[in-house]
């Protein structure tokens, strides 16, 4: 026994972070190679327009892949953001889980300082090359280039070349990375992707040149950056003991009351006393002479104590106009809505949800509907089966709403359902951020969202079968007063003059009683908004 | 030409409500049981007075419009001295575009309004019915006019042999002789065969008539015609089973309530049930068939709103045994006890106590 422990002891160490997430690429969303060009393309993306909307500037993007042969693609992603200074730029590019936003609560795209990391390590896998990043911070300074690999083993960036470069631009960061990956276009695709963020980012320019050397520009519709999201400090309902442990730990409090005043949101002074009163621990404890067992008492004294919802300033939500706005500029429908909840709370995280639906118009009526996700005003393209959106999509009873529906699946009918979750913290199934997680608030609050949208979509649709009936019922007036006015014209011996009179006035005594009707005829030049050529990114090379 | 003169009244009254602004109105009986009363001393279904008004509306247009164009050929026919089927009236109306019908059921149900609007008979707005009104067998002398010379005709139906005489569909001007004693009306071609072939109305000095179902409207005019002129009691015999007794049995005796506004000549008041009773199933011991549930909801439907029933009770218990015996029986099943056991032993027996009858 001895032995094989002693054995099986030289077998035995550290698994480097890097090392594990090389091994499972798929958690971080590689897991073939047209969802690697995509999760690469959204990682920088998603980066470029925090940063940018962090500086308070309008964000302008530059996307552009660039097919070099043998499934092997250059991609390259250009912002006009704040830059990055010289020392932070090999952290940030080649370290996993090293990142400004995972310790600050506030409402952003990226979360945990895995994404473009990730992306040059794939690169540096798959085809053996350094990612080249380039930034500048202002006019006045160097632009600082940088040619970087990731160390595995130890998760720390190797620096391959590194000078000083002249660069036009005032500000920004570029990067460039080679990857294995393939190109195609379809409901998954990059096109997609920038297409959506585009939609529901109308703040943001890009422009983007597909592999086949194409130029779209997706043009900026709203000059109005959206509001700064605050960063908040942890509610006390979100933090788990081990959490809490080392919170206790790490503060620089000298008491346990001005501990939970100090590093908690929404805990004041009276609040902090009742806590320690239902914890049975004095005010004046000292945070760092806590033992296990006092931090365990206090936690649950936490979730006994009845502590006010976190504030939702940390969290920007798009905005009912411009949902909207966005869904009229892809989808050419007849009827408009959206819905923007209250905030909400899952463990602690505050979170909105919106959805907007576009109906009719030139949409599939045979089909099931399109439904689009975001988080975070990031468009999520993969595994809609295992999202919560999705499941509350199918939870709701659609059929009160004048749409088909089996259960346990999608609605049927000319309907797209845009569903946005805005939060400080999403809580995503995987590191790839492709599935919000089960959480039964986030299901709860979506299915409220969508039924007061349905509701509204109900109104719309029932109205337009009333008018349908009414305009039928016309019809017949049309169709059958000639024959009242010959059967009298024979019985009567009329004449023709005689007998267009009775018709006339008959239609007249008919109509009086109907009233003026809307117009619920579907009006394709309607929609201002509507872009025919951006709808068609991403849908006619489904098949390529 | 009264009926024509109907015709452009209720047409002149739907002009002039045109011209004044006002959307016209309809108005005709309501054709059902519930808009029937029942007295039994005048002996047939009257209507009770219920109107439904069609008021000229988005819904009601191409109803509206038909009825016009059917009163419109039906002054038609009238003035030309003519008479189209109600077969080739839907044909007809297939020039009327828009206004077509598309099935002969929407155009006799227009013209069954029409019939209830002006309260006339069919036959006087020039529409005649497809249907034969019935056969019949014995001792009896019809009298006839040739068509083409219009010479007196006196046909025997005694001299059909195995075949029989034909109710024409007109039967007004037709004129009797007999010396029968009673009219037997049966519900099946199959048992008339049978009486027929063995003389059966030599032996019991009757007239044979079969019905073929639910009678005709010339058929029970006929009946009653013979029946009152020749002052001849009606007996009938149909199957054992709810559509025997509150479809054929109580149309011949009072009428429809459909056509409960021409009731008044086309009904046979004095008519009496000799079989086969829901008792007869019992006392013969016929082989029976189960209640379809169209049975049993006729019934319950009869014992509800059929005023008929309502009067006479000896019809109610009956319906309510047949309801318990879950049973019924047809006339054929006599043939359980040999071929020609109707003959020499059921009707001879039914015949001889009324008191098994029923009313």
């Amino acid at each position: 026994m001895e032995n094989t422990a002693v054995e099986l002891a030289k077998k035995q160490r550290e698994i480097g972070v890097a090392e594990f997430f090389s091994r499972n690429r798929h958690l971080l969303g590689f897991d073939n190679k047209k969802k690697a060009l995509l999760t690469t393309i959204k990682e920088a993306v998603d980066n470029s327009l925090d940063a940018c909307e962090e500086a308070r500037i309008l964000p302008e993007v530059l996307v552009e892949i660039i097919d070099m042969g043998s499934d092997r693609y250059r991609i390259i992603v250009e912002d006009n953001g704040p830059g990055i200074v010289k020392a932070q730029i090999p952290k940030i590019f080649a370290k996993l889980l090293y990142g400004s936003k995972f310790h600050v609560l506030k409402m952003s795209r990226g979360q945990q300082g895995i994404g473009i990391s990730a992306s040059v390590m794939y690169g540096q896998l798959t085809t053996g090359r350094p990612a080249k990043i380039l930034s500048k911070i202002g006019a006045a300074e160097p632009a600082h280039y940088v040619e970087l690999m990731l160390d595995t083993k130890k998760n720390a960036p190797l620096i391959v070349k590194e000078e000083v470069k002249a660069w036009p631009k005032e500000h920004g960061t570029r990067i460039e990375i080679d990857i294995e990956a393939a190109y195609q276009g379809g409901s998954q695709s990059v096109d997609q992707y920038l297409k959506q963020t585009a939609i529901i980012n109308p703040h943001v320019q890009i422009i983007y040149t597909n592999p086949k050397a194409q130029q779209i520009i997706f043009p900026r519709a709203s000059s109005t950056l959206p509001k700064i999201p605050e960063a908040i400090k942890p509610h006390p309902y979100g933090v788990e003991l081990g959490v809490l442990i080392r919170m206790l730990q790490d503060t620089e409090s000298r008491t346990l009351q001005s501990f939970l005043t100090g590093e908690f949101s929404r805990v004041g002074p009276g609040t902090a006393k009742e806590i320690c009163s239902n914890a049975a621990l004095l005010p004046d404890t000292k945070p760092k002479a806590m033992s296990v067992q006092m931090a365990e008492k206090l936690y649950q004294a936490i979730q006994k104590t009845k502590i006010i919802a976190p504030s939702s300033d940390s969290i920007s939500p798009i905005g009912q106009e411009l949902i909207e706005k966005g869904l009229k500029k892809e989808i050419n429908a007849e009827f408009y809505c959206s819905v923007s909840r209250p905030p909400s709370v899952y463990r602690g995280n505050p979170f909105i949800v919106e959805a907007g639906i576009a109906y009719g118009g030139q949409q599939d009526k045979e089909g099931q509907i399109n439904l689009l996700r975001f988080a975070n005003r990031v468009p999520l393209l993969y595994q809609q089966g295992a999202c919560a959106l999705f499941k509350s999509t199918v939870g709701t009873n659609w059929k009160s709403y004048g749409l088909q529906q089996s259960n346990g699946s999608l609605p049927v009918g000319p309907c797209t359902v845009l569903i946005h979750i805005a939060s400080v913290w999403v809580p995503f199934t995987s590191e790839s951020k492709e599935a919000i997680a089960h959480y039964p608030e986030i299901i709860k609050e979506t299915k409220l969202a969508l039924q007061e949208c349905g509701r509204l979509l109900g109104n719309y649709v029932r109205k337009k079968e009333r008018v349908g009936d009414e305009l039928k019922k016309r019809g017949y007036i049309e169709k059958y007063i000639p024959h009242v006015s010959i059967a009298l014209g024979e019985i009567m011996k009329l004449s023709k003059s005689e007998q267009d009179k009775i018709s006339e006035m008959l239609k007249e005594v008919l109509e009086k009683s109907r009233g003026k009707l809307d117009d619920m005829e579907f009006d394709p030049e309607a929609n201002q908004e509507y872009d025919e050529e951006m709808a068609r990114i991403g849908k006619d090379e489904e098949e390529e | 030409m009264r009926v024509a003169d109907e015709i452009k009244n209720v047409a002149d009254g739907i002009y002039k409500s045109i011209l004044s602004h006002k959307s016209p109105t309809l108005k005709t009986p309501l054709r059902s049981l519930q808009n029937v009363r029942y007295d039994p001393k005048l002996g047939y279904f009257e209507l009770n007075g219920k109107f439904k008004a069609r008021t000229l509306t988005a819904s009601t247009v191409k109803t509206f419009a038909q009825t016009l164009r059917m009163m419109s050929l039906s002054k038609q026919l009238i003035d030309s001295d003519d008479i189209a089927t109600k077969r080739e009236s839907y044909y007809v109306s297939k020039n009327w575009g828009d206004a077509r019908f598309h099935e002969q059921m929407e155009s006799d149900t227009v013209m069954d309004d029409i019939e209830a609007m002006l309260m006339v008979n069919r036959e006087q707005l020039g529409f005649i019915p497809e249907e034969k009104g019935g056969e019949i067998a014995g001792q009896l002398v019809v009298i006839d006019k040739d068509t083409e010379s219009g010479k007196e005709l006196r046909i025997d139906c005694t001299k059909f042999g195995s075949g029989a005489y034909s109710v024409p569909s007109s039967v007004e001007d037709l004129k009797f002789e007999t010396k029968a004693s009673f009219i037997l009306a049966i519900e099946t071609a199959g048992m008339f065969q049978r009486l027929v072939k063995h003389s059966y109305w030599k032996k019991a000095n009757c007239i044979l008539i079969s019905m073929g179902g639910v009678p005709t409207r010339s058929c029970r005019r006929f009946i009653r015609k013979l029946s009152d002129e020749m002052k001849l009691p009606v007996y009938a015999f149909t199957d054992g089973d709810p559509y025997g007794y509150l479809n054929i049995y109580r149309t011949l005796k009072v009428g429809s309530g459909n056509a409960a506004h021409i009731n008044k000549y086309f009904c046979v008041p004095n008519a009496k049930f000799l079989g086969v009773t829901p008792q007869d199933i019992i006392d013969y011991k016929l082989p029976t068939h189960p209640l379809k549930d169209v049975d049993i909801k006729r019934i319950k439907d009869g014992i509800k709103n059929d005023p008929f029933v309502e009067v006479h009770k000896e019809w109610k218990k009956a319906l309510d045994l047949m309801t318990i015996m879950k049973k019924r029986a047809e006339q054929q099943a006599l043939a359980q006890w040999g071929l020609n056991y109707v003959i020499s032993d059921y009707l001879p027996q039914k015949l001889a106590n009324q008191k098994t009858w029923l009313p």
